[in-house]
């Protein structure tokens, strides 16, 4: 029965990620509407963009690979299982002993490392200016994630993803200098992770400009739906990290109960509203950083984080 | 203006073909009327217009280009439209006329280019236009343009078309200047047809340029910003473009004023309340603009991607004549409404704004600058508007040639024209200042980096519907 249940509820985290991530895509892009005074379109539009693209036909370039058509499919299955992995409502998932950050960070990894390889297959002069953006901005990312993991692993004793939420819940935690620090890295990594400005446009219709959009430029039809439900799928993943690490409140803990569920629903959804919101106004006050400014900007992150754990070493209480 | 004609010989030619060259004269345009080749030149010192003519031998006349580079594309054109070769001519591709056989591309050698084709159809709604970039990494090495799939023929079109229809097609010449190409076409016509128009449609279209140019400026200091996704700014400065051309569709029953401006005078009155219109509307622009102007300087993200990015080199601006924000950014001062001078502008007062840096940041400025004496000018215009008759009556046969320079929101637009005894238009010959900024965008890019062309690209905002004609 406990097996059943536990099924149920890592299914249900499932299709709530899956859900969920259309909508905040959108909410996001209704929120920055709302700010450059525009009406916006509806809150359900991303949905309506992917049923669209799935009842498309593909367009496939002459040149493209088997594995061109094969990594739409990849780079979804792979986000959707990281995504899951992450406590939203409830820590304790029945995944998620099965990996802990490191492996998710890997996973998503991965998933880049081949939609770098699709972006570079069809053989056009974007899809390669993309690809190598993107992996310039991914070498800088990911070495500044890791150190983040390093430093919440350090402070709650585990790398797992239910102990670290447990532990930031707990009275233990307090106010220390060195998570401050890992949050702003770790806000950094998300902008830069999900494409949104400063680092690149999510909205940009310039194609020498664009890094993410650049490389999935020859998908369509039910590949780019895929891709782009990924990429909503990603965003929602960082926005759940960052509230199940520094925001844990109201997750439910593992134990069979309704009530603590629901709450822990209610909250997160009240979560990635906020964090939403505040994705949208940071968007709307800054402009996008040259290229090359990418680096300094990604090397703030690494830096803070190193400088995190370098303060978790000389002392326990920062 | 003392504008001057003068028909020479081959050595008459050469001689003007030197002082281009030298920097004592500016091309304004070269043009063909079959089987004479006419070029429109602007004394740097006295500011005296020449236009010489040379008349061709076998359909062939000496190259302009080989000395003076701004004229190569213009001769490319002339070979296009009208099969007059320019003999000595250092490039020979055709250039509006896209023909089957591949187009070659000039080359850039080294290890590490890569070349990256973009355009003609490109991934947001904008003109077609392409662009061949050589690359070496991120950074720019060449860019070079292809342009003329806009083409429409509207010189042939012209050509034998009775006066109000070539006033039309005048005005469809490139639709975000409709009205500097009205007042230019009607200057023409005006000069040929020996007519002036009456001081109260004089005003009226000096109102309609100044908001044209108040609509173009506010679209475009926001397509700027965003371009660098500040879209912010885009989105007020939408706002305020919306306004004015609400306001232009009220006051003259066209939001863009398309067609209102006819030789002998304007179309239509400004309607009943259009004053009252316009001091609302600058009263509401002159609240808002000043916070947006704030706002580009205030916002450091925004001023790191504008300044220094894309420098237009003065003496490029100066060799190629480059009208309009882009000439005045790089230090060229020069307008058209200043000189040549036409009316109403002797008149009313007004600055010509001139910055030195080049960059796109100088090119914002410009525009930002020309927003508030454009609002100088229309609130002067209304204050001090004549009453009276809107049209004079104009014969409706008689040869002439006319010309006439009027500054568009991006630069000056010249027009000549010739009309044939029974008042058709012969032979008219439409330039937009994109001629002359085109190529300087090539020289801005260089040594910049791939992502920062869009914002280069959109500083320049050069037209593709009027140069392609």
């Amino acid at each position: 029965m406990a097996v059943i249940y536990d099924f149920a509820l890592q299914g249900a985290q499932m299709l709530l990620v899956l859900l969920m991530a259309p909508l905040l895509t959108g909410f996001v892009r209704k929120v920055k509407a709302r700010l450059l005074s525009r009406q916006g379109p509806p809150l359900l539009q991303p949905y309506r963009d992917l049923l669209r693209l799935m009842c498309k036909d593909v367009v496939l370039a002459d040149n493209a690979s088997w594995l061109f058509r094969v990594i739409p499919y990849l780079v979804f299955a792979a986000t959707w299982v990281a995504a899951s992995l992450v406590p939203t409502f409830r820590s304790g998932l029945m995944f998620s002993w099965t990996a802990d950050l490191i492996a998710i960070i890997a996973v998503l990894g991965s998933a880049r490392f081949f939609l770098a390889l699709a972006g570079m297959d069809a053989g056009t002069s974007f899809g390669g200016i993309g690809s190598s953006r993107e992996v310039m901005i991914s070498s800088l990312a990911e070495p500044a994630m890791l150190m983040i993991v390093f430093v919440i692993a350090l402070i709650a004793g585990s790398t797992q993803l239910s102990t670290m939420a447990a532990f930031m819940n707990s009275a233990e935690v307090g106010l220390r200098v060195s998570l401050g620090l890992a949050l702003i890295a770790l806000v950094i990594v998300a902008v830069a992770e999900n494409a949104r400005i400063p680092v690149d446009n999510p909205a940009t219709h310039l194609e020498l400009t664009m890094v993410h959009e650049a490389m999935v430029l020859e998908y369509s039809g039910r590949h780019l739906a895929l891709i782009e439900l990924a990429a909503s799928l990603k965003l929602l993943l960082y926005v759940s990290l960052i509230a199940c690490l520094f925001a844990p409140w109201g997750i439910s803990p593992a134990i069979v109960a309704a009530v603590p569920i629901l709450i822990g629903v209610a909250a997160y959804i009240g979560k990635l509203g906020v964090l939403g919101a505040f994705l949208a106004v940071f968007e709307t006050a800054i402009a996008k950083m040259r290229v090359f400014r990418v680096p300094e900007f990604l090397g703030a992150a690494l830096m803070l984080a190193l400088l995190a754990t370098l303060l978790r070493f000389v002392s326990r209480s920062f | 203006m003392i504008l001057s004609q003068t028909t020479v010989k081959v050595d008459g030619w050469l001689v003007a073909i030197d002082r281009l060259a030298g920097g004592s004269l500016t091309l304004l345009s070269l043009w063909a009327d079959p089987p004479e080749v006419k070029m429109a030149t602007l004394d740097e010192a006295s500011g005296d217009i020449n236009i010489i003519t040379y008349v061709c031998r076998h359909n062939q006349y000496p190259t302009v280009g080989v000395k003076h580079p701004p004229a190569i594309r213009l001769e490319r054109a002339i070979r296009d439209l009208h099969r007059l070769d320019a003999i000595g001519a250092s490039d020979t591709r055709p250039w509006l006329a896209h023909t089957a056989a591949p187009y070659e591309f000039l080359g850039a050698e080294g290890e590490a280019l890569h070349q990256i084709a973009v355009g003609p159809v490109h991934a947001g709604i904008i003109e077609p236009g392409h662009f061949r970039f050589t690359a070496n990494g991120e950074f720019l090495v060449r860019l070079e343009e292809r342009l003329g799939y806009v083409h429409k023929g509207i010189e042939a079109l012209m050509a034998g078309a009775p006066l109000d229809k070539a006033t039309k097609l005048a005005a469809r010449a490139s639709g975000d200047s409709t009205v500097a190409y009205g007042f230019a076409f009607a200057l023409a016509a005006e000069m040929a047809l020996k007519v002036a128009a009456p001081p109260r449609a004089i005003y009226l279209r000096a109102l309609m340029a100044e908001m044209e140019r108040l609509a173009n400026h506010f679209g475009d200091i926001g397509a700027i910003c965003n371009d660098a996704s500040f879209s912010l700014m885009h989105a007020q400065c939408g706002i305020l473009r919306e306004l004015t051309l609400r306001a232009a569709e009220t006051c003259f029953g066209h939001r863009l004023m398309m067609d209102v401006i006819v030789p002998g005078g304007v179309a239509r009155d400004i309607c009943e309340d259009g004053v009252t219109q316009l001091r609302v509307l600058l009263a509401e622009v002159r609240r808002v603009f000043p916070h947006l102007t704030a706002l580009y300087d205030n916002t450091a993200s925004l001023q790191d991607r504008t300044v220094t990015t894309g420098i237009v080199k003065p003496e490029y601006a100066r060799q190629f004549g480059a009208g309009g924000y882009i000439g005045r950014a790089s230090g060229r001062d020069f307008d058209a409404r200043r000189r040549p001078g036409y009316a109403p502008y002797d008149t009313l007062k007004f600055d010509v704004p001139v910055l030195t840096a080049g960059d796109v940041n100088a090119r914002v400025w410009i525009r930002i600058r020309e927003v508030e004496q454009s609002l100088g000018l229309v609130e002067q215009i209304i204050d001090s508007l004549p009453d009276g008759a809107i049209m004079s009556d104009r014969p409706a046969t008689g040869a002439g040639e006319g010309f006439a320079m009027t500054e568009a929101f991006r630069g000056d637009v010249l027009v000549w024209l010739r009309l044939d005894d029974s008042g058709h238009v012969a032979r008219c010959h439409l330039r937009d200042a994109s001629w002359f900024q085109w190529p300087l965008l090539e020289t801005a890019v260089e040594g910049n980096i791939v992502a920062d062309f869009p914002l280069c690209n959109k500083s320049f905002n050069c037209s593709y519907a009027g140069h392609d004609l």
